[in-house]
This record gives structure tokens, C-alpha cells and sequence, in this order.
């Protein structure tokens, strides 16, 4: 068994993309992103935002801030952990993990570029893809539950009653929404779904995002998952105002380190899920394996160029989107929680089915067509 | 994990305390709510948590020295509280204030005015999780602040009005400060009003939530934005008017519905009426002295001090005894912030007075808080009660 056997063996070849993509990127962009989340807020308020944390063994070097992820997460494990009196422990340790789990589980299905050859840039390929996807969201529930019944507080549970209606209202639309999008690429397969959004209409000039073929489940979707991720304005769950901070009020320390950490990676989930669906995941528009390909000309590139650009296209769609998300948050206010079930179920699912069908007919139409 | 014996699963309404320290109970109160799920069944307020004895120690402190604390009766608009007492003295003594005094007046309470409004506008705002908009309203606020410590000194413990005017005159400069700084809050206001007054959102959480109907706010004695929002024309300074707002030209903004969208819009439109208002003031501002010569209430020019007899005894018995009115009472009412500002004040001739009463405009709101709440959701709490603007400081006193 020399190296390259056992580079070649799927399971560590699983392993290393694991460390990679989840350790260095998702984790990398999780926690820069709890710094610029304040970074963003304060460029909209006409502010600087933090800056001071600095270095003093260095000469007090202060990066422009960047400093401030480090001093939070030495503060969080210095903090003192506390339990309230009558809660329920088991419940109250474990609702963190599953908030953490679901935001980094779905990572497993991303793909970051393109497969060079057998080689895939993803965890893992999953047929049932999206399914998996839709599941692990769903575990991300007891997370909210089990954090606000067991804190033994009143806004806790308000906190918690709220997030239970809220998240499992709107996997509804979410599953419903992407019913387009396996109408439209006819498979559940990640990996097959991005692959099948290179390809162009009117002879290579647009390309057949998701975006484009299903404007509405789009929308859809991305509402959706930000009332998933329980972001403002779906954050009644987090009350901030009414309910303090709702179901993870009693945590202090690492354990609402981990809560916090699992929003900031959940929005990032976010952000690269409806990269991967609806805007081409890491596709670069006219960009093919063997070159860039438009209108009959053809620019030749060879294959590392080729997965740079495309993990960085990636990576620009992702942080962009989060952007998006940021500056929602820091905009718009806050549904009351009744307003949100109403917009749920009185305004989404309608427009949901209805963009089902329609995609039905489209479709049943261009096939009788051509 | 509970013993399942020991669960007492009834279905009564879940008792919840929105206690004095919460983000939302801004000035401290604390609210002993009944829920059925996320309906308020009850809702019992708790008040005084700011309570310092203004009327307490008023009663042991001369006419001069009660200044200051007016100051921090109403926080957030200070020089509104300075000049209703001033003028309650002034009307015991029967005294007249110079008018550029008085100009002057109208202007530092109409910059009081908007920063009051800004910050009432701006923690909405924020409750309802717009807090951009309430930065952007704080930096709106910290222009008018400046022009304020221009002209008295500090930002909130003005101290600036004396019995008889003012302490001191507005500094050279100040009207072109002034304007430059009116400019920039405008477009701050233009802002936030672009901002929320079109969104969706803000309308839902605002619209249709704690209304209070035009005969219920007449009973309740409500004053100020939240009767003007129920449709009732009423605004101390026209309907009793002081100093030189009959002079000037102004529209109350009144509302229809009594929401809290109204109650919001009608403070909006009062800070762009007190604009213009400022604008007319300084226009308008005469040439004069800024505090009256009379020396029962005020200290006389430090060359006569120094230089005669009477001065001398004059100034000995202001500073050692304090003015001394007329025996005799009054009522004197401005429009604050929240409504009418009333200093009900009882004089036996001393330089300390017997009774000095401040009737706070919020506290008929925050009685009425139950009547707006009960029905609503908890979470339509924030709305109405960052609507009435209770101010600690003038509510408990």
C-alpha cells in the first residue's frame, strides 16, 4: 500500500474532501461571516463596525477587525456554562447538536466544481439528492423545540412554539418548490441537476440556470429557506424584541456559540443550495470543461484554470447571496408570527401549486412541440 | 426528566412577566401579562422603577434651583420641561420675557421636539426590526444634540432657561449651524420615511394594532400625538396658546383611526411642521436682550453688584433665598412631546414653593395600555407600547 493506493481509496478520498470543503471552506466562511454580518449591518447604518480587536504581542495589529472572530470564540469557551435550574438537561445539551448537524450535513451534497474526469468535487453524489437535503432540513426543528421546552422559561417556549409552527410550515413550500426544479432536470441527483444547467439556449447564448427556467420556484425557495433559517423577517421564533432572544435564551457560553455558529453555517447552506439549484452552482457562464464556448468561437483553456475559475465562481455566487441575506436582515422588519403563517398558507401555497402546474404544462407543451 | 406524576397539565392562561429589564420596556415598567397561547387575555402594568421624588425634593429646593431638575423630567426633549417651568414662575410673578428670549425658546423647544420624536420613531422602529432606521434616526438626533450643546452647554442636562429668559443668548453663528444642521436631519427623516412608510411589512405590524377610539382617548385625558391620532384636533399650543406661537404659521397633523400607523405618522409630520417652524423663528428673531431686568427673579448685571448697595442686597437675596413670587397659584400647560406638559405650581411667598406638580402627558397612556392591549397578539406589545412613548423620567418623576 504505497500513497497513491491509498489516496485513490474512496473513504479517505471522502475524508479529505470532508476536511477540505467542510473544515477550510464552509467552517472558514461560517465564522468570517459572523464578522461580516456586523461588518455589512454597520455599512448600512453609516457605521464602521468592529474594529478594535487587535494583536498586542504583534505591535496591536488590527486587520481591519478581523481579529473580532477570534476574540469571540476564546470569550464563548471562557464563559461560564450554565444549566438552569429544572431544566431538562439531556434535552438542553443535545438541542445544539442538532441545529449544528442539519447546517453542516447538507454540505455533503454540494458540489464546489466541476468532476474532473471520475473525480467529483463533492462529499458525495447521492441519487436521492435533494430528498437528503430535505431531510436533514427537517431535523434542524429539533433543534429550536428541543433548546425552548426544555429551558424551563416562558419566553423560551414562546420562542420554541413559535419556530416548531414557522419551520414546519414552510418545508412545505420548500419541497413544493423544488418540485419544479424536478420537473425541469427530471432527476434528484445534485451533481446531474448542476451539470444539466450548462447547457444554453438559442444556440449558446443563454444558459439554462434554474433561475431563468423557474423564476417563481426561486422566489419560492429562497423565502423559504430564510424562514428555515429562522433570518429576519422570519426571525419571530427569535423575537430579539418581544421574546428576548426566544428559544436560546438560557444559553451562554459554547453552547450558544454553537447555535449561533449553526445560523451563520445555515445561511451559508443557504446561500450554496440556491447557488446549486438555481443559479448554475459553480458554473461560469459559457465556461465548458475544455474552454470558454461562445457564439462559435472557442477559447481553449486547460483543465486547472478551468476548476480554479469554476470554484471561483462558486465562491463569489455564495458570498454574494449571503450579502443579499445580510442586508435583508438589517432592512426589513419583522412578521408578526400570525403574519407569517398567513403569508405561509394563504399567499405561498397557492403560488406554489400553481407554479407546479404550470411548470407541467410548459413542459408537457415543449415536448409535444419539439 | 420530570417525573410525569408532578405534571400538572391544565389548560389556564400562561402568566408572563415582561419584566422591567427587557429590551422592549424602554424606561422600565413592568408588564404582568396573561397569555392564551399568543393572545393577551390580561395585561396588568407596574410603574414607578424611576420614580425620584421631583416634587419631593422641589418642594425643599428654591424657584432657580429647580431648574436642573426639570431637566431630567422628560429626558429626551429637556428644554420643553426648562421653559413650562419657567414660564409657570414667570406667570406667578407676572413677569415679561424679552421676545428675542422668547424666539429663542420656541426654537431650542422644537429642535426638544424632534429629537423627542426621533427617538420615539426610531426605538419603534427598531423593536419592530427595522434597526437600521433607528441608527440612521440617532445619527439625526446626535446633529440636533450638537446644535443644543452650542447653545446651553450639554446635550440633555440643558439647564438653559432662567426665570425671566433664558441663561444665556444663542451664540454668534448659531442660525447658519442651524440651518446646515436642519438640512442633514431632513434628509435622514426623508430617509427612514422612504424606508418604512411604503413597506408592506411595517404597515402590517402598524396598521389595524392598538386602537383606541376617539371618545375612549377623551376619557382617558390622552394629549398630544396619540389624541391627535385619533382624530381629535387638540394641541395646547394652539388651543391655549404661550410665547409666540400665535405668530407663527404651523398645521397639526391629525390622524383617523387611532393605530399605531397613525400614531407614528402623525409624530413624522410634527417634525417637519417643527422645521418649519424653526425656520419662521429664526427668520423672525428680533434684536433684544435674552433675560428680563427685573430683579425680583433675576440676578442683577455683576457691575451693579459690585458697585451699589441695592445690587449687592438684590443679588444676597436671590442666591440665599431665591426668587420669591407672589403668594397665589398656577397652571401653566406647553405642548411637550407626548402632550400636554402641565406645571401646577403653589407659591406662599417664600423662595421655595409649597407644592410643585408636574402632570405627565404619558401617564394617561400608559393607564390606558391595557384597554389598547387586551385582544392583541404578544407580540403587538412592542408596537403599541414603543408608540405611546413612555419616557421614565416624566411618567414616574
Amino acid at each position: 500500500m504505497n500513497i497513491v493506493e491509498i489516496l485513490l481509496n474512496p473513504y479517505v478520498q471522502a475524508i479529505l474532501k470532508i476536511v477540505v470543503f467542510v473544515l477550510l471552506f464552509v467552517m472558514m466562511v461560517g465564522t468570517v461571516m459572523t464578522l461580516m454580518e456586523r461588518k455589512w449591518m454597520s455599512a448600512v447604518q453609516d457605521r464602521i463596525g468592529p474594529n478594535r480587536a487587535n494583536l498586542p504581542l504583534l505591535g496591536g495589529i488590527r486587520a481591519h477587525g478581523a481579529f473580532h472572530i477570534l476574540a469571540d470564540g476564546l470569550k464563548s469557551i471562557f464563559k461560564e456554562d450554565t444549566v438552569p435550574d429544572g431544566a431538562d438537561r439531556f434535552m438542553f445539551t443535545i438541542a445544539p447538536f442538532f441545529a449544528f448537524i442539519s447546517a453542516i450535513v447538507i454540505w455533503a451534497l454540494i458540489p464546489f466544481a466541476g468532476p474532473i474526469g471520475d473525480f467529483k468535487f463533492q462529499i458525495t453524489d447521492l441519487n436521492p439528492g435533494l430528498l437528503f437535503i430535505f431531510a436533514i432540513t427537517s431535523l434542524g426543528v429539533y433543534g429550536a423545540v428541543l433548546g425552548g421546552w426544555s429551558s424551563n422559561n416562558k419566553f423560551a417556549l414562546l420562542g420554541a412554539a413559535r419556530a416548531t409552527s414557522q419551520m414546519l410550515s414552510y418545508e412545505v413550500f420548500l419541497g413544493l418548490s423544488l418540485m419544479g426544479v424536478f420537473m425541469v432536470h427530471g432527476t434528484l441527483q445534485v451533481g446531474t441537476i448542476v451539470e444539466q444547467q450548462n447547457q444554453y439556449w438559442f444556440g449558446d447564448l443563454i444558459p439554462k440556470w434554474g433561475m431563468i427556467t423557474q423564476p417563481v420556484g426561486f422566489v419560492i425557495f429562497f423565502t423559504a429557506m430564510l424562514a428555515e433559517a429562522k433570518r429576519l423577517p422570519f426571525d419571530a421564533p427569535e423575537g430579539e424584541s418581544e421574546i428576548i432572544a426566544g428559544y436560546f435564551l438560557e444559553y451562554s457560553g459554547m453552547r450558544y456559540a454553537a447555535f449561533m455558529l449553526a445560523e451563520y453555517i445555515a445561511i451559508v447552506g443557504v446561500a450554496a443550495l440556491t447557488t446549486t439549484l438555481f443559479l448554475g452552482g459553480y458554473h461560469v457562464p459559457w465556461l465548458h470543461a475544455d474552454g470558454f464556448h461562445l457564439l462559435g468561437g472557442h477559447w481553449a483553456l486547460p483543465q486547472w484554470i478551468v476548476t480554479v475559475l469554476q470554484i471561483g465562481s462558486f465562491a463569489t455566487k455564495v458570498i454574494v447571496l449571503c450579502w443579499f441575506i445580510i442586508l435583508v436582515r438589517w432592512t426589513v422588519p419583522r412578521f408578526r408570527f400570525d403574519q407569517i403563517m398567513d403569508l405561509g398558507w394563504k399567499k405561498l401555497l397557492p403560488v406554489t401549486i400553481a407554479n407546479v402546474v404550470v411548470t407541467a404544462v410548459v413542459l408537457l407543451l415543449w415536448d409535444w412541440i419539439g | 426528566m420530570r417525573r410525569l406524576e408532578n405534571l400538572d397539565l391544565g389548560a389556564e392562561p400562561m402568566v408572563i412577566e415582561i419584566g422591567p429589564s427587557h429590551p422592549a420596556m424602554h424606561g422600565i415598567t413592568r408588564m404582568l401579562t396573561k397569555l392564551d397561547g399568543e393572545v393577551i387575555v390580561d395585561l396588568d402594568v407596574d410603574i414607578g422603577y424611576l420614580h425620584r421624588g421631583f416634587e419631593k425634593e422641589a418642594e425643599n429646593s428654591n424657584y432657580i434651583q429647580i431648574v436642573p431638575y426639570t431637566d431630567r423630567l422628560n429626558y429626551v426633549s429637556p428644554l420643553i420641561n426648562n421653559v413650562g417651568y419657567s414660564m409657570a414662575v414667570e406667570k406667578l410673578f407676572g413677569l415679561e420675557v424679552p421676545r428675542r428670549a422668547e424666539f429663542a425658546r420656541v426654537i431650542m423647544m422644537e429642535i426638544s421636539r424632534i429629537t423627542d420624536h426621533l427617538t420615539c420613531l426610531g426605538a419603534m422602529a427598531m423593536e419592530v426590526g427595522a434597526m437600521s432606521v433607528f441608527i440612521w434616526f440617532v445619527k439625526a438626533r446626535e446633529y440636533l444634540w450638537e446644535l443644543v450643546e452650542e447653545v446651553t452647554g450639554a446635550r440633555l442636562t440643558t439647564n438653559w432657561t432662567r426665570i425671566g429668559g433664558n441663561a444665556n443668548d444663542l451664540p454668534d453663528g448659531f442660525l447658519s449651524m442651524l440651518s446646515d444642521r436642519l438640512t442633514k436631519v431632513e434628509a435622514v427623516i426623508d430617509e427612514g420615511d422612504a424606508m418604512l412608510l411604503r413597506n408592506k411589512i411595517f404597515i402590517d405590524r402598524m396598521k389595524g394594532v392598538g386602537i383606541l377610539s376617539k371618545e375612549r382617548a377623551v376619557s382617558y385625558a390622552f394629549t398630544g400625538p396619540m389624541l391627535r391620532a385619533c382624530g381629535v384636533p387638540y394641541d395646547v399650543r394652539r388651543a391655549d396658546p404661550y410665547s409666540v406661537y400665535p405668530e407663527l404659521d404651523f398645521e397639526i397633523p391629525v390622524g383617523s383611526v387611532g393605530d399605531c400607523f397613525d400614531r407614528f405618522l402623525v409624530r413624522m409630520e410634527e417634525m417637519r411642521q417643527s422645521m418649519s417652524i424653526i425656520r419662521q423663528a429664526s427668520e423672525k428673531l428680533p434684536a433684544g436682550g435674552y433675560l428680563t431686568h427685573d430683579r425680583r427673579a433675576s440676578l442683577p448685571d455683576k457691575l451693579d453688584v459690585f458697585s451699589s448697595i441695592e445690587g449687592l442686597i438684590d443679588h444676597f437675596k436671590i442666591v440665599m433665598e431665591g426668587p420669591k413670587p407672589p403668594p397665589g397659584e398656577t397652571y401653566t400647560a406647553v405642548e411637550g412631546g407626548n402632550g400636554e406638559l402641565g406645571f401646577y405650581i403653589v407659591s406662599n411667598g417664600t423662595g421655595q414653593p409649597v407644592k410643585c406638580r408636574v402632570r405627565p402627558p404619558c401617564f394617561n397612556f400608559v393607564a390606558a395600555l391595557r384597554e389598547m392591549c387586551i385582544g392583541h397578539y404578544v407580540a403587538d406589545i412592542v408596537p403599541i407600547f414603543g408608540s405611546v412613548n413612555m419616557i421614565g423620567g416624566e411618567l414616574e418623576r
